[in-house]
């Protein structure tokens, strides 16, 4: 009976990264974490701007149909000391639009490391693993580290109601007009 | 008739950093090697500098000076390698030290209630006295690790090896 032959090193599971940067901080995700690309500038058009205590890294929304997309400042996120990004990343399954400086490139990695025991703080939410990259340390970022339940709970408390679309806004006119009509006829009674 | 006491000799391995040495169980050290790259990750933790690679392991660096000598250091010779424990698991930890380590055989004497967390003990030698170094006590981490379902497991596990449960 033959042996069974070794596993080859091509037979190993890879998975598609983007590496981008933050300032000069180089970081990785998941590609397949990434819904939309798109420069901040485009997506912050039809953003309005929100203020919630404790969560200054956000401090504009987008409102998508039913969704609210919170727009992250990677490098307050981070705490790196570098103007805000020009991408913004709109991350899969959650409501995050992450905002970083550039696209360093797409590779895959074949490899994640859990994140050492010693770092023990908020590290730990934000960052799935570190990956070794042509001898270059990266860590591979958590998408759905960036707000935590908490925080999504203070941004929407912070959230304006939402804005009426002109059709909406005609119809609640009527129902307005209608309901003054009524109140005078109660009083004129 | 002579009565003799019978000493349990056990074996340290000796650093130092800046003036002052200190020793650590040599069961719980792994190796003394030159410096090398650190690399750098935003991170909240203090006294973690960094990761760096060794033998293909990513290797944590926590600078333990300023807790141990009241001041960090400008120049490094040397990483010890040293064996955390976190409950059930144990991981590589690096510490900066200025000079040659020494591997030496002493008594160790127990520490006290008073002693600060991070000592283990004292052992005498050459004339000093030196606080073997309790790694749980003096670098950053829960003792306890997180459970195995807490953690995120990668698809196709054989091929993702988590170099973190390799570890001895």
């Amino acid at each position: 009976m033959p042996a069974t032959a070794p596993a080859k090193p091509g037979s190993l599971r890879a998975e598609q990264i983007i590496l981008f940067r933050i300032g000069e901080q180089l970081f990785a995700l998941s590609s397949s974490s990434v819904q939309e690309v798109r420069s901040a500038d485009s997506l912050s058009g039809g953003a309005a701007t929100i203020s919630a205590p404790s969560v200054d890294k956000v401090t504009q929304f987008v409102r998508r149909g039913q969704n609210t997309l919170f727009l992250v400042s990677g490098a307050k996120h981070f705490g790196l000391p570098v103007p805000e990004g020009i991408l913004a990343f709109v991350l899969r399954n959650t409501r995050t639009a992450l905002l970083v400086d550039s696209i360093e490139r797409m590779t895959a990695m074949t490899r994640l490391q859990a994140l050492p025991l010693s770092f023990c703080h908020e590290e730990r939410q934000w960052y799935r693993g570190l990956t070794a990259l042509d001898q270059t340390v990266v860590p591979v970022v958590r998408p759905e580290g960036f707000l935590s339940d908490e925080e999504l709970r203070m941004l929407d408390r912070a959230l304006p109601p939402p804005e009426l679309s002109s059709e909406e806004k005609e119809a609640e006119a009527e129902e307005t007009e209608t309901d003054a009509e009524i109140d005078l006829g109660t009083e004129s009674n | 008739m002579t009565v003799s006491t019978e000493l349990e000799l056990r074996s340290f391995v000796l650093l130092r950093l800046g003036e002052r040495r200190f020793a650590v169980a040599a069961e719980e050290t792994a190796e003394l090697v030159a410096p090398s790259r650190v690399f750098r990750f935003p991170h909240k933790t203090p006294r973690m500098e960094g990761v760096m690679l060794r033998r293909g392991r990513i290797v944590p660096v926590c600078d333990v000076a300023e807790k141990l000598i009241g001041k960090r250091l400008t120049s490094r010779r040397f990483y010890l390698i040293a064996l955390r424990r976190y409950g059930q698991r144990t991981e590589w930890v690096a510490l900066p030290v200025t000079g040659e380590c020494e591997l030496i055989n002493a008594e160790l004497t127990a520490a006290s209630a008073s002693d600060e967390p991070h000592v283990a003990g004292w052992l005498s030698h050459g004339g000093d006295v030196i606080e073997v170094l309790n790694l749980s006590g003096l670098t950053p981490g829960q003792d306890k690790a997180p459970s195995p379902g807490a953690a995120e497991r990668p698809p196709a596990a054989s091929a993702w090896q988590s170099e973190a449960e390799a570890q001895p």
